[in-house]
């Protein structure tokens, strides 16, 4: 915050000297940029913490709700020709178990996640950024398809997608 | 569109889709942007950070567009590809074409159309946008745009108030998309010594250097209404550089300018397809000849990306 507001002024003196709509340009800019960065602040302390209450694990249903919504995910990971090969030789509902468990507890639900990390558990499997790009288009469609709202959807996936450092094979 | 420009687009776009048929690339929907209108991928009016096309790491992908901005009195026909490399590198090149109407004719040049080719370069330097989601690292590019206006009996004109015909702007952007907000914020500062982005030449001498580049922010703001729509709004200052120019040669605060806006809407039916609709208010453009007119009006986008 203070870097961005120091950069307001550098870049609105530079800018405007010597034009007559000088106040009213400054003014202007200064109130947008701090707009845009109250905006970014606000909108990153939301982003920054996980869920202190189960609002997003009511939202999903609870755990009768995830466990439809991932046994969808898994017929639809089978079926994509982009993610099929990756989980057809995987113990199917030995995932499905932890992938629950997981989403459960990342949402604020009673669940704790007994499985691997996900470092130790994607080390040996090669995983490319399109491949983990086509698991979270998937992940989309079933939530979709189960009626989770767009924004619970983004909640759930600004959780999930920092694990993009640890599933995806460093090259 | 007779200009050698059209012919090596047609070549580009062919051999781009050519590839895409066989390429399989994995962006996240609409995460590649649109094309701006100077051809780099972003929003409408402005560059963003996020690399073109739906390549993703280890992947080439390429994308084109046609854009067209009607306002009260202009038209500006824009028409451009652009390759992705790696999400890494892009390569862009656009050609915009002014059709200047009632002021090509005030100034003795009745069909005067203004004709800018940009040949764009873009590298991300850090961060990721999307996926980053824990922190709050924007994903970070720098880019620069060569831009040329074709001759033209305008070239009298330019020559009187010391406005080149090429220049270069130089640019760093940061994007973040704020995912369980379903924000996406743009911040780009852009050095430049264009006139009305490069259709009015760059830069002035007449009564005064205007010839360096200065500093200009452009902000963007998008809400991801679902996964298909993205709905914004963008603004871009502009630098005054021909008003003083403008009152030497006698017309008084006739060549002002003035910052660039808009509001937009985006859709992405599918990975292949955008189309993006934009209120634009692009302030006074040669005010001299427009009775002092807002130009705002209408932007209209399509592009095809693989």
């Amino acid at each position: 915050m203070a870097c961005c507001l120091n950069f307001t002024f550098n870049f609105t003196s530079t800018l405007f000297s010597g034009t007559d709509m000088k106040k009213t340009l400054l003014l202007l800019a200064t109130k947008l940029v701090m707009a845009s960065c109250l905006l970014v602040a606000n909108a990153s302390f939301g982003q920054q913490t996980a869920p202190k209450d189960d609002q997003l694990y009511k939202a999903f249903g609870e755990k009768a709700g995830l466990i439809a919504l991932v046994d969808d995910f898994m017929t639809r990971l089978l079926a994509d020709s982009r993610t099929g090969p990756h989980f057809q030789p995987t113990n199917q509902l030995r995932v499905k178990e932890q992938l629950v468990e997981q989403f459960c507890m990342l949402a604020g639900g009673p669940c704790v996640y007994k499985g691997a990390d996900m470092k130790s558990s994607h080390i040996n499997l090669e995983i490319k950024k399109s491949d983990f790009n086509a698991l979270v288009e998937v992940l989309q469609i079933s939530m979709d398809a189960k009626g989770i709202a767009f924004r619970k959807q983004g909640e759930m996936l600004a959780l999930l997608a920092p694990m993009h450092r640890d599933i995806i094979t460093p090259k | 569109m007779n200009h050698p420009l059209t012919t090596t687009l047609i070549a580009t776009c062919t051999a781009l889709f050519g590839a895409g048929a066989q390429a399989d690339t994995g962006k996240l929907l609409l995460t590649g942007g649109v094309s701006s209108i100077d051809g780099a991928a972003g929003g409408g009016l402005t560059p963003w950070a996020v690399i073109g096309s739906n390549a993703t790491d280890d992947e080439v992908g390429g994308s084109a567009f046609v854009t067209h901005v009607g306002t009260k009195d202009y038209g500006l026909n824009i028409v451009g590809a652009a390759v992705g490399i790696h999400d890494r590198y892009e390569l862009s090149i656009t050609q915009q074409d002014l059709d200047t109407r009632g002021t090509g004719t005030a100034l003795g040049l009745p069909g005067l159309h203004l004709k800018q080719t940009i040949v764009g370069a873009k590298v991300r330097v850090l961060g990721d946008a999307i996926l980053d989601s824990d922190t709050l690292t924007p994903q970070v590019a720098v880019g620069l745009q060569y831009k040329t206006l074709g001759a033209t009996g305008f070239d009298g004109t330019l020559n009187a108030l010391g406005a080149k015909r090429q220049g270069i702007d130089f640019y760093i952007s940061a994007t973040k998309l704020f995912l369980a907000q379903s924000l996406l914020v743009n911040g780009t500062l852009r050095a430049t010594k264009a006139n009305q982005n490069g259709l009015l030449g760059y830069g002035a001498t007449l009564g005064g250097n205007e010839s360096k580049h200065s500093f200009q922010p452009e902000l963007s703001i998008g809400y991801m209404v679902n996964k298909n729509w993205v709905v914004g709004a963008e603004y871009r200052f502009m630098r005054n550089k021909l008003e003083k120019a403008g009152a030497v040669a006698g017309l008084g605060n006739g060549l002002r300018s003035e910052d660039w806006r808009d509001v937009f809407i985006a859709w992405a039916p599918s990975k292949n397809v955008s189309l993006t609709l934009a209120y634009v208010d692009l302030g006074v453009i040669v005010p001299a000849t427009t009775a002092s007119r807002k130009q705002t009006g209408y932007y209209l986008s399509a592009q095809v990306a693989f």
